[in-house]
């Protein structure tokens, strides 16, 4: 179908104070893209997530979403990856799991007792092996290394079975190796679920191999005495096909504005 | 190796943490011992036996008068307004604290009252309790109440502020309602800390016990100490206020170990006194 697209921004601005953030980002993306966001340090990647989370309110513009404005705070229909601090640090693994369906079950307490629990347990089984934590289900997340926490955090954020995920450099703690393993989970639950993902990332050649199309943030308009007179927008929107590999263009090219180190 | 880079045996840092223990008990001894040459009625510093005389007849021995262990009766009036106390403390500390650390309105309400109550020095207000609840258990429970509770939630309002946003976040994008955030998340990650509170609560805690019940009471270890204090009684004192430390120094390391034991997670990381 060639239907309206599941996500549209219009004239997305965000200021805090003094200093703009974002500025007049307009955007359309369809149902099931996977966008990687690449761009400097403070150019609003991270602003412009935490906008699509409802976690921030714009100062202009809005956010569609299937048609209708996005709620004004965060929702079950958008799943959320952090760097940090995405895992329950007092919940062992499988009850890190068993949250949503607690949450759902018991409106009061938020929590299952006895068979209940058990059975909630179990059902988390098959997401465990998946995601290669069951000989670790009864640990706390202090307890596991970095990468079997940010796969129990992405576990987690489909738990509601989000329409969007976003991740919000995810994988920037990671060691390289532990990082291609994640790669593949994720790409593979995005197949399997087809969903939309916004993943912000530090890393050029990860916003390469996920992405269906790469955005980057950047400033138009740059005034050396006052930095914090414009924000940034989509400078490019490029379209990522299978062959992924030719043609890359670096990040110097993407980023004429960044001050040379 | 760097003496930063040792770490001392089980054995060895039991020891070394009995030493200055030791030390304080000896350096009594040798004064007491010479101050008895010259006076062996010397009321200030009796001798560890003497001392222990006096314990064991606090402990063991019906008093005359009364006919009650005044050891046993003094530590259980005591333990019993102390306990009574923190308990309230410990439930306004509780509600009040995640209400502030949780809900932005209710923090902008009462977080400067609660802020400026707690600088009201507690001894100040105890005549102006003796006068509304009278000279019985109320005013003294009141006391420990208003010394305790207003640090209290004070900490725990700021442990529930460092709960990380994502945290937050997350649960609310799991579908979590307000309440359900708070039993689920706030509360088991803010009970920890509330220990924390209780512990650190207790020692201003005893120091009005003692004084309200130096003031004004009829039992209670404070009591006693103040009472014995006009026949320059040390050789009950000394022992008094040692029992004082030892039941502090036990219920601090209960709570200790109720956090360890209750709380896991908590101390995976690193060392906690």
């Amino acid at each position: 179908m060639s239907a309206a697209p599941q996500i549209r921004i219009r004239d997305l601005s965000m200021s805090y104070g003094e200093s703009l953030v974002l500025e007049r980002v307009n955007l359309e993306v369809e149902q099931g893209a996977f966008c990687t966001i690449v761009g400097a340090s403070g150019c609003g990647k991270s602003t412009f997530l935490r906008l699509l989370l409802s976690q921030e309110t714009p100062t202009r513009g809005a956010i569609e979403l299937n048609g209708t404005p996005i709620p004004p705070e965060p929702t079950p229909d958008r799943g959320i990856v952090f760097q940090r601090y995405s895992v329950f640090p007092h919940l062992s693994v499988e009850d890190n799991l068993i949250m949503a369906s607690e949450f759902e079950a018991s409106r009061w307490t938020g929590r299952l007792f006895g068979q209940d629990r058990k059975a909630a347990r179990e059902m988390v089984s098959e997401t465990l092996e998946k995601i290669g934590l069951a000989p670790a289900r009864k640990r706390y997340p202090a307890q596991l290394s970095g990468g079997m926490q940010q796969r129990l955090a992405i576990a987690q954020a489909l738990l509601k079975k989000p329409d969007i995920l976003l991740l919000d450099e995810p994988f920037g703690a990671l060691d390289p190796g532990i990082r291609a393993d994640m790669h593949e989970l994720l790409l593979g639950l995005w197949e399997e679920l087809s969903m939309t993902v916004f993943m912000v990332t530090h890393d050029i050649n990860e916003a390469f191999k996920l992405g269906t199309r790469m955005l980057v943030f950047d400033k138009l308009r740059h005034d050396p005495h006052a930095p914090d007179a414009f924000g940034a927008t989509v400078t490019y929107d490029l379209p990522l096909t299978n062959d992924r590999e030719s043609s890359r263009p670096s990040l110097d090219e993407l980023l004429p504005s960044r001050p040379n180190p | 190796m760097r003496i930063t880079n040792r770490k001392p045996s089980p054995p060895v840092a039991f020891l070394l943490g009995l030493i200055p223990f030791l030390a304080v008990l000896v350096a009594y001894a040798v004064a007491s011992h010479y101050r008895r040459l010259e006076n062996p009625a010397d009321k200030l510093l009796p001798s560890l036996s003497d001392i222990g005389s006096a314990f064991l007849r606090m402990a063991f021995e019906a008093d005359r008068r009364s006919g009650n262990y005044l050891l046993w009766l003094d530590t259980w009036d005591s333990l019993w307004r102390l306990g009574s106390g923190m308990l309230i403390s410990t439930a306004i500390a509780l509600i009040l604290g995640i209400s502030i650390g949780f809900v932005a309105h209710v923090r902008s309400g009462m977080a400067p009252f609660v802020a400026t109550f707690s600088l009201i020095p507690p001894i100040t207000i105890l005549p102006i309790l003796f006068i509304i609840f009278g000279l019985g258990e109320v005013s003294k429970i009141m006391l420990i109440v208003i010394g305790t509770a207003p640090v209290m939630v004070r900490g725990i309002s700021q442990a529930v502020m460092d709960i990380p946003r994502e945290m937050i976040i997350k649960a609310e994008t799991l579908g979590a309602s307000v309440w359900q955030m708070v039993t689920r998340i706030v509360l088991p990650q803010t009970l920890p800390q509330l220990i924390t509170a209780v512990r650190l609560g207790l020692v201003p805690a005893w120091i009005f016990l003692v004084s309200a019940e130096a003031i004004a009471s009829t039992s209670g270890l404070g009591y006693r100490i103040f009472l014995v204090r006009r026949y320059l009684a040390m050789d009950v004192i000394l022992p008094y206020v040692a029992w004082i430390t030892l039941l502090a120094f036990i219920i601090d390391r209960l709570l200790r170990l109720l956090s360890k034991r209750a709380f896991p997670w908590h101390h995976l990381k690193g060392d906690s006194l």
